[in-house]
Formats: structure tokens, sequence, C-alpha cells
């Protein structure tokens, strides 16, 4: 299992392979600005919640890399501790009592795996898409090496954006993703 | 290729996998109207439990079902791993139930926990089969567990996906789902069980393909779906496949979207099997409690002791799809 390329975004800073990226803003605000540098091109960004948006920025920064580009992944796999609890939050303020709106806009965020998909989607990637939810990132890392073991299956795939992807509050985010090649 | 070595469902329609079927062929359904549950706005028609359940006890019971044939204890070993299949686990914590789960039966090991939607329980098999494969543990205790709350009733129903009554699957006339709520557990190993009381399978292939194409609405094409059913008929025929257990939400796109992965893969021919008029939709349950019902037709079907292929597909939110096949 060999790393190719890594970015890891926190809410005040952005490395990516080990470079530090300049941002002028911190928090959900960082992320837009972000979005606005390197896609611009793709409003529903916009009404994604502050998880896929992390992660969706994270993919679109690591796979404008030109190692990203030699092999592109075919499956995203991601994990995190607290699946989609900030969404969760926000949606259960629309169906407290005295103020019942649920929002089906709201409601499909509510899933923690909604992320893989928006990043398959604007990828067109094909390929598996997981979430796990894990106590340590160490974790995952026996999941890729399983996930990646068998080579001769098809369905076992041997280029993964895989990674951290967590959101707890608007503001306090963490992601790490990279590319792994099974070589 | 693993071995199933013991499985068990708990569901408002019984204790256990023997009794589901049962009811399941005696035509008993957990569906019913509720109207004063989870302070719901309008009636809803779902397969609760009549007493409500709380989620990390209901899992203890399922996996202790599951193990009682076990001649040697595994559940304590580290040779095991327990992975657990939910969507919202207990109150929207899915981290600290599987390991308070994994704690009561003295499991060394961090739990995984996968939430890939309503794909969960199916993916959560694919990765004991990869964890089994690759000799990281010898054992995993998949057990998939949901129960229903406000939080999930108000979103389906702010999605306009609920059947105002009994689902039907695959049916011109389908309205929609129905939630449901179960625990069901199977337990893979390495090796197979002897002398076993209930019938077991092994689990074959497994694959997950993404649409690629709405994070809510199924592609139209069934292109995810699709390359799961090809990736696990690799080396087989449609002719092959005895029986497809589909995902069958009976909501109007989920099963169009079905059908057409269904025949683009040659499959128009082989009877499917959808149970959720009987569960419900189980969420983080469906995979698992739908693989043991469709292995337990699937061991009906056997003639002269002639293996049978079965495949079980399911699809979720995010444009997630995932098939698993079982040799019965």
């Amino acid at each position: 299992m060999k790393v190719v390329s890594e970015i890891e975004i926190r809410p005040t800073s952005v490395v990516l392979n080990g470079q530090p990226i300049a941002v002028e803003t911190t928090g959900e605000k960082m992320l837009v600005e972000l979005y606005r540098r390197y896609a611009g091109d793709y409003p529903k960004f916009f009404k994604m919640d502050t998880l896929s948006r992390l992660g969706f920025i994270a993919a679109e920064i690591l796979l404008k890399e030109p190692r990203a580009k030699s092999q592109e992944p075919t499956a995203i796999i991601l994990a995190n501790r607290s699946a989609s609890i900030k969404n969760d939050t926000d949606y259960l303020a629309t169906i407290s009592d005295g103020n019942y709106y649920p929002s089906p806009a709201l409601f499909v965020y509510t899933l923690p795996n909604i992320v893989t998909g928006e990043i398959a989607i604007r990828h067109h990637i094909q390929g598996e898409t997981s979430f796990y939810i894990l106590d340590a990132p160490e974790q995952l890392e026996q999941i890729l090496l399983s996930t990646m073991s068998n080579n001769l299956k098809p369905s076992n795939p041997q280029t993964i954006l895989a990674g951290w992807c967590e959101c707890t509050e608007p503001n306090n985010f963490y992601a790490k993703l990279q590319i792994i090649w099974n070589n | 290729m693993v071995y199933c070595v013991g499985h068990s469902i708990i569901s408002p329609l019984g204790d256990g996998s023997q009794a589901n079927y049962e009811a399941v062929q005696a035509g008993r359904s957990g569906l019913k109207i509720h109207t004063d549950r989870f302070d719901s706005v309008e009636p809803f028609c779902a397969s609760l439990f009549d007493t409500p359940q709380a989620f990390v006890p209901l899992c203890i019971r399922s996996v202790e079902e599951a193990i009682t044939n076990n001649q040697s204890p595994i559940t304590n070993s580290k040779d095991t791993i327990f992975i657990l299949s939910t969507t919202k686990g207990d109150n929207l914590d899915l981290i600290t139930p599987a390991k308070m789960i994994a704690h009561h039966f003295g499991n060394p090991n961090p739990p995984i926990v996968v939430s890939n939607a309503c794909t969960s329980g199916v993916c959560a098999q694919i990765t004991a089969m990869r964890l089994l494969e690759a000799g990281m543990y010898q054992h995993a205790v998949v057990v998939g567990c949901d129960i229903q709350t406000k939080f999930i009733v108000s979103g389906f129903q702010a999605f306009k996906a609920l059947s105002p009554e009994p689902c039907l699957p695959f049916s011109p006339d389908r309205k929609g789902l129905n939630l449901g709520e179960a625990a069901a557990t199977i337990v893979y190993s390495q090796l197979p069980m002897a002398n076993s009381q209930q019938p077991l399978w092994t689990l074959e292939a497994g694959s997950i393909h993404n649409d690629a194409n709405h994070i809510s609405a199924p592609s139209r094409t069934g292109e995810g779906a699709y390359r799961c059913l090809m990736d696990v008929m690799e080396g087989l025929s449609p002719a092959d496949i005895d029986l497809v257990g589909v995902h069958g939400t009976a909501t109007l796109y989920n099963d169009d979207m079905e059908r057409i992965a269904l025949e683009r893969a040659g499959l128009q021919d082989t009877p499917i099997s959808a149970l959720k008029p009987f569960f419900g939709h189980t969420m983080g349950a469906a995979g698992v409690l739908e693989t043991i019902l469709c292995a337990m037709q699937a061991n009906e079907k056997m003639v002269n002791n002639k293996m049978v292929n079965c495949i079980k597909m399911l699809s979720g939110f995010g444009g997630v799809n995932a098939a698993i096949r079982i040799r019965v």
C-alpha cells in the first residue's frame, strides 16, 4: 500500500503533500474560499452540508494533482468517528416541538456516506464507495489493506481515494484524504 | 469464500431465524398502521416492536441467539471482529453502541461500524469477507440493527417516500416504502461448522458500486446495481443463479431501477424475493436479515443436495449499490 498524495484540512490550515496552502479565512468560510479557488463551477456545492463540502473540497484539490492524474482512483473509502452528527443536529432542530418543518434537503445529508456519493458524482467514479465509523483512524488502514488484498477480484479496488473526514460542529472539522495505490 | 456458522433474526414477527422464516411462510406481516408513535403528524404504516426496544440490548440478544449453536466460545477471542451495520445507531451515536456490544462479549478488538446508508447490511458482510480472506481475523460477527425514531419517520415523511398502506414491491400499484425495525446477526468464519441445526451457506463474492448520478435518486440505467450483479456473477452465467433477493423498497424509482439492472444482467427470468411487505425497510438490519431469509428460502429449493446460488442486492442514498452471492 503506497500513499501517492495527501491533503489535510483543519479549520485554520490546509496542507497538500506537506506544503501549506495559504488561506485568508477560517472554518466554514475557508471551505467556500477553497471552493472558489479550486472548483467554482459546481453550484451544487452550496446545497451540501459541511461534511460533504469538506470531503468535496479535499478531493477536488487532491485529484487535480498530476500524481493523481497518472492513475485515477476507482473507489472512495472514508471514515470518521461521529458519522453525520453536525447535520443530524441541524435536522433535529427542524423537527423540534413547536417548530416542526422537516426538510428533505437536510434529511438526505443525515448519512455520513453522502459525502462519498458527492465526490463520486463530481469525478464520475462508479467503483466502490464506502463509509466506516471507527474509534481511531489507524483502524482504517486494516480495512484498506483487506480491501486491496486480493487484486484478482474485480470488486477489490487497487487505487483508492481514502481517509478520515469528520465534522462535529460548523467550524470544527478535520479531513485527511489520501490517494493510495496497491503496489 | 467464508462460511456462515450461525445467524439470528429478532423482529416484530418473532425471535430467531426459524420463527421469522415460518412467519413469512405463513404470510404474517409486521406492518401495521400507527397513529400514536414518534409524534407523527399523520398515520404511518410500519413494522415496529410492540414494546419499544433499546438498541444495545437488542443487538446483544441477537448475537447471543446467533452463537447458541457454536461449540466453542468465539465472541471473546482476539481472532474475532465485531462489525455493526446501522444507519442511525443508538440515538444518532454509532460507535459507542458498537463498543458496548463488543465489550459485553469480552471481545478485545475495536469494532467496525459500516454506515453506507441502506446498503450497510450487505457492505458489512463484504467487509467481513475481506478481513477473513486477508487472514486478519478468523471470525466476524456481523450485527445489523436499526430502531425507528421521530428523526427517521419525519425524514421519510418529508421525502414523501412512505406508503400509507403495506408496501407492494415490484407491483405497478406500489406507492412507496414502509419503515421497520429489527436486529439480525450473521457469524462468518474461515472454516465451516460441522453438524449445524440451521441452514448455513458460504459467502462467495461481494461488490459495491456507486451510480455517480444523484445522492437521493437511483440511476435510470441501474448502472451501479448492474455492475454489482456482473461482479458477483463473474465466472457464472445467469442460468447459474437460482434466486435474487432484491432490495424491493416499493418506491416507484427503486424497483424500476432494479428491474433495469436485473434485465441488463440477464436475470429477468430468475425468481426474485422481496421481503419488505413482511418486515418493512429495516435499514441497517435489512441486508443481514434479508440475506438470512434468502438463504433459508434457497435452502428449500435444494433438490438432491445440489447447491443453490443466491444473490442479495441493495441500493441506498448516496448513490451506493451493493450485492453479494451466497451458495446454500
